[in-house]
């Protein structure tokens, strides 16, 4: 007891120095982070141009941004895109995560060039995505007409230019799925397996009624970080089509970059990072809620 | 605890080498399906970059390079200045990185230990989910009004918006798993609480430091948007360089391929020599359940 006292008091007196750590810290995130935020809410309430010119406009910059066909339209752009840069990066990437949890030879090798395409510079594989879409000396099209196919639009059509710019971003982030789901395949419990084998279960069904219910948390954290991360496109768009043709792949990330930094409207801007902050929000909470919901069926 | 995954593995092994013949066809379709978009996508760079142009737009398209030449990367190196860009690059992630390790660490150690893990982690999550952009409208509008738009500074501090959240995030998560015990024995030896940190806490942890370092080199390395927007003529970083040749040479295949391998070669290079920790940090320590 005497020498339990003692140290309660030195653990708790050092609990006490613990916010010198996360001072340094806590400054930086206020300054580049928290700063900004503050501004932001400021300048949305305000008519700005870069000049420094501004006035009090109240909720002006709202309601033309509601009025806003072209904000609408990016606004509906970006759903569909998330969906599909969601959906088809997730399934593959599941897919994926099974696959190279499975032991064989150069395993590690292959997975190292899987893993690639997510830490290569967006900005250079754009470029060469977009020689590839070229319509008459792209190699894509080439390929398609090796089989037979006739060239397709690619970038060029305001139809496809939505699923194409798709490819490329499933082709960058698949493997971060797969990477969420392999460790949450490391993980998993051997017993289950055993009995499984025992009791003569088919691959399938130890898939179905074994690792899937026990990975599928994971899955839902793939899901949100996709979704975030493609509602947030831009380098793969500002690339490859720069919002074109006309504004058939313009997203609200992508008319946001517009309105502050090449019409100048840097109140209105600030307007569309609040409206397209709430989105971000309201769909992640979803997505961490139907989690929630995951989690307790366990 | 240790020993669970490596009977995963020898599980798995088991039924491998059970499969039938059809199921490791299977599975090598499935790997080959999955591995050849990447391959095909950084050979065909590859093979732009050391075609001669005639080559790069002829129909068919010619693959294999007959014979190699590295006019591009002359070109490329002759017409830019690649090695200012490139310089401008290692300045601003080096600094942005450099930084947020010294501020990043000690914050992860300090939200560890006092417990307030969920509270900063909403606030890394909020920091995640906030479109860069949004950062950049205030951030501009404060470098102009301290003359500092076109610096390098300006952009080492933007960059620590990528950073800092990814350092501090995987570095709580090391620094759960070093017992306090350790500390709290030293403490009672008489030791400071920054020399517990510091000769206990941080070598136990430093795998963390290599994994985060790493990460935030990479993200801070890739990232473009906040060099066009901020970088003068002669601070551009790689990315952002490339970009603006895109504008201007739409037609010379040959060097923009070049150029394309030479922004993304050196996260390549890391990607490979630091495999393991990047398949650790993002697969376990980042992004743990909570």
């Amino acid at each position: 007891m005497s020498v339990a006292a003692p140290k309660r008091e030195v653990v708790s007196s050092f609990r006490q120095h613990y916010w010198l750590f996360v001072l340094p810290g806590t400054l930086v995130i206020g300054g580049v982070i928290v700063f900004p935020w503050a501004f932001t809410v400021w300048m949305a309430l305000h008519e700005w141009n870069v000049t420094g010119d501004h006035a009090f406009v109240g909720l002006a910059n709202f309601v033309n941004l509601f009025g806003d066909q072209r904000f609408i339209e990016s606004v509906w752009r970006t759903f569909w895109f998330t969906l599909l840069a969601t959906l088809i990066p997730v399934i593959l990437g599941v897919w994926a995560a099974l696959v190279f949890h499975r032991s064989f030879p150069f395993r590690g090798l292959l997975r190292t060039i899987f893993v690639m395409p997510m830490m290569a510079t967006p900005v250079a594989i754009a470029l060469v995505w977009t020689m590839m879409f070229h319509p008459q000396l792209g190699v894509l099209n080439y390929l398609l007409s090796l089989v037979g196919l006739p060239p397709f639009s690619w970038i060029y059509d305001p139809a496809t230019v939505i699923p194409t710019l798709v490819l490329v971003e499933v082709w960058h982030w698949t493997p971060l799925v797969m990477l969420i789901v392999l460790g949450g395949l490391a993980g998993l419990p051997t017993d289950p397996y055993e009995a499984a084998l025992i009791d003569g279960a088919s691959s399938w069904q130890m898939f179905r009624y074994i690792t899937w219910p026990l990975i599928l948390p994971y899955v839902m954290i793939a899901l949100v970080i996709r979704t975030i991360d493609s509602l947030k496109v831009f380098d793969t768009i500002a690339v490859i089509s720069q919002g074109g043709p006309g504004t058939a792949s313009e997203t609200l990330n992508y008319f946001l970059y517009l309105q502050a930094f090449q019409f100048y409207n840097v109140g209105y801007a600030s307007a569309v990072v609040l409206v397209f902050f709430v989105i971000i929000i309201a769909l992640s909470l979803l997505l961490l809620y139907a989690r929630q919901q995951t989690k307790w069926m366990e | 605890m240790a020993s669970r995954p490596s009977a995963v593995q020898s599980m798995y092994g088991a039924r491998v080498g059970k499969r039938s013949r059809g199921g490791r066809i299977a599975l090598w379709v499935s790997v080959i399906f999955l591995v050849s978009p990447a391959v095909l996508v950084f050979l065909w760079m590859l093979s732009l970059s050391l075609k001669t142009e005639i080559d790069n737009i002829a129909y068919p398209p010619v693959f294999i390079p007959n014979p190699p030449t590295l006019a591009s990367y002359v070109e490329v190196f002759q017409k830019n200045r690649i090695l200012l860009y490139f310089w401008n690059s290692v300045l601003v992630t080096g600094g942005a990185v450099l930084i947020g390790l010294m501020v990043g660490v000690p914050a992860g150690y300090g939200i560890a230990r006092s417990k307030s893990g969920k509270a900063a982690a909403v606030l890394i999550l909020v920091a995640r989910m906030t479109p860069a952009l949004s950062y950049l409208i205030p951030l501009f509008l404060l470098f102009q009004l301290l003359g500092m738009v076109g610096t390098i500074g300006a952009l080492v501090v933007t960059h620590l918006v990528i950073t800092v959240p990814i350092i501090v995030w995987v570095m709580i998560g090391y620094f759960e798993n070093v017992p306090v015990e350790l500390e709290e024995a030293a403490r009672i030896d008489g030791a400071s609480v920054w020399r517990s940190f510091w000769h206990i806490a941080l070598p136990l942890a430093r795998p963390g430091v290599v994994v985060g370092g790493i990460l935030a080199f990479i993200f801070s390395w890739n990232n473009f948007i906040f060099s066009v927007v901020l970088a003068g003529k002669n601070t551009r970083t790689l990315p952002s360089a490339v970009y603006n040749m895109l504008t201007f040479e739409q037609l010379a295949w040959g060097p923009l391929a070049a150029a394309a391998l030479l922004v993304t070669l050196p996260v390549l290079l890391v990607t490979v020599i630091a495999q393991r920790e990047i398949v650790a940090g993002l697969s376990a320590g980042g992004l743990k359940d909570g």
